[in-house]
């Protein structure tokens, strides 16, 4: 075997009294139930301890960014849900904002439409953070967590199936607005999954927040402090953890999120267990701003009156000619926006996802680029684990809470 | 008083005026493109002396065909100013040459630059200097072309046939 060309010159220690030992490699990954997918850690031990970690991603990559040159606008959409499919919804908001803002038709969209949005973007984010407590959990042998959080996260699926008839991959809302108008019965099934949650995110509180396990496999472990974490461009809960309290729904607001009243959690520990609080404390913001929604959302028209971008109803283009005309032209050439560039950001569940979109006025993008939370986030997992032990290193993807769906994209 | 994009564009016109080529605002959104040689001048300028503490992103575009010099390298930096409230984005570009596509690094101003120029060399080709660990992150480290080039042949799967075979060789020794 000559591929070893990863073990560094620290493979042999110098200890104070003279000895020399030599660390052990230890490949974590690709396959392995704890990193979430299909990531790999190259990890050099002394002992227990891990000297070194050397993440190695791309196992995933599907060259997303390449693809969306090529096609339509519309067509990307598909294609951002297959990022993070923990909370393909959001992604989706995210693409169709960046979009909006790339055409320049913010103003234009309905308030039933933003407002909608803001309701699915919040499921969205308690989806993920179910499954990033739940995973966490469960890697860390908390086995019952993680079954509550998921029936939970179940629920939202039904909530989704019902808005656009997909759970998983949801390619939901269209530039413009929503597609189809919500169900009759969508105010009531959300109020009802807001009734139940808040009893399961107790027991998930008393079942983790203060058990001894739990606090003794995540406090003090994985510590990043907040210079280190805006340095190596932490955002989302890995941020908040730390301390700092940067939040796109509040610094550079979107669909309206300056109207609603929510505060931003921070703990300051910068360890998991921080994490972990704020991801916690989120789910019941996210609470709070579904209930704000739900009481003010308007009726009227759910999509924006734009011919030349929104797609006729599908009744008129089997009835009348300029309607399959109209039909035919945007889903053949696509919408064309004015040749310019914008980034667009949201706050993702796991941190900032943007968009920079550049147009060279065709119907399709120039260049679309995605900046993941999770790429980013992952580059601090070399300096968690450092100087810990291997059992930590779970610990710590855990509390990332990584897709690798979109760090590989 | 709160600090803007006006205020940092000004403060960097001051301090480097012969470094900025244009200044483009685009949907509220401001652009300053820099001479490629400056970046991390600027760079420090911004983090040190104007709190520019965050990197929000770094990519790079290829206009191959659409314009010369071939290859923008495109950086966004935020301020979060006092309690994250004030929150301030600018979009830095620096224009590379096909014949030279290099560029210094700023991993040392942000360590967060790290994986995002490993992909953008990955994708492009483009050379970070003083980079510490420039090696390829998504594809694979034998893969020769540069998927994101526009001139990148996406029918052509010889390259991907080439690592794969390589890859089937190594696990059978």
């Amino acid at each position: 075997m000559e591929r070893v060309e990863f073990i560094s010159e620290e493979e042999v220690l110098l200890h104070e009294d003279g000895t020399r030992t030599e660390t052990m490699m230890l490949n974590m990954g690709p396959q392995h139930p704890a990193t979430h997918g299909v990531l790999r850690i190259v990890l050099h031990l002394d002992g227990e301890t891990v000297v070194k970690a050397v993440p190695y991603i791309g196992y995933l990559h599907r060259g997303i960014e390449k693809l969306c040159e090529h096609i339509t606008y519309q067509q990307c959409l598909p294609y951002t849900d297959r990022m993070d499919y923990i909370a393909s919804i959001c992604n989706n908001i995210g693409y169709i904002l960046a979009v909006e803002k790339l055409l320049g038709i913010e103003d234009e969209i309905p308030e039933r439409a933003k407002t909608a949005e803001v309701i699915l973007f919040e499921l969205g984010r308690i989806e993920s953070h179910l499954v990033g407590i739940g995973t966490n959990a469960l890697d860390l042998g908390a086995m019952s967590a993680f079954l509550y959080c998921f029936k939970e996260r179940e629920r939202i699926y039904d909530i989704l199936e019902t808005v656009c008839g997909a759970r998983l991959t949801t390619s939901y809302p269209r530039v413009g607005g929503l597609p189809l108008d919500l169900p009759d019965n969508f105010e009531e099934i959300v109020r009802s999954f807001l009734t139940i949650f808040p009893k399961t995110l107790n027991e998930v509180d008393s079942l983790l927040t203060r058990n001894k396990i739990w606090i003794d496999r995540t406090k003090g472990v994985a510590v990043i402090s907040a210079e280190d974490a805006i340095d190596l461009g932490l955002t989302g809960p890995a941020l908040r953890g730390s301390g700092v309290p940067y939040d796109v729904r509040k610094a550079t607001p979107y669909l309206g999120y300056e109207n609603y009243d929510f505060e931003v959690p921070v703990a300051n520990e910068g360890d998991a267990y921080s994490r972990y609080l704020c991801r916690m404390e989120e789910m019941n913001q996210s609470l709070k701003i579904i209930d704000q929604a739900l009481d003010n959302l308007p009726d009227g028209p759910f999509i924006a009156d734009l011919p030349d971008i929104v797609l006729p109803e599908k009744e008129l283009t089997y009835t009348k000619m300029e309607s399959l005309i109209r039909h035919f032209v945007i889903v053949y050439e696509g919408f064309k926006p004015p040749a310019g560039e914008i980034q667009h950001a949201v706050e993702n569940p796991k941190g900032e996802l943007s968009y920079y979109l550049i147009s060279d006025g065709s119907g399709k993008p120039y260049r679309m680029r995605v900046r993941g939370p999770s790429f980013v986030n992952m580059q601090a997992l070399s300096q968690m684990v450092e100087g810990s032990l291997v059992a930590d290193v779970i610990a710590a993807i855990g509390s990332l809470d990584i897709v690798l769906g979109e760090i590989d994209r | 008083m709160s600090f803007d994009v006006e205020q940092a564009v000004g403060s960097l016109q001051n301090e480097f005026p012969q470094n900025i080529v244009n200044i483009k605002e685009y949907r509220n959104e401001t652009t300053i493109l820099i001479d490629k040689e400056s970046i991390n001048k600027i760079c420090n300028y911004l983090k040190h002396n104007l709190d520019f503490t965050f990197l929000a992103d770094l990519t790079a575009v290829d206009y191959l065909e659409v314009k010369s010099p071939r290859y923008e390298v495109v950086y966004h930096i935020h301020r979060f100013g006092p309690d994250c409230e004030e929150n301030v984005r600018i979009r830095l570009k620096a224009e590379l040459t096909d014949s030279e596509p290099t560029i210094d690094s700023v991993v040392s101003i942000w360590s967060g630059a790290d994986w995002l120029e490993r992909e953008v060399y990955d994708m492009f080709g483009i050379k970070f200097i003083g980079h510490p660990d420039l090696r390829r992150i998504l594809m694979p480290e034998d893969y020769e072309p540069f998927p994101l080039r526009k001139d990148f042949d996406v029918r052509n799967r010889e390259a991907s046939k080439k690592s794969f075979e390589k890859a089937l060789e190594d696990g059978t020794d």
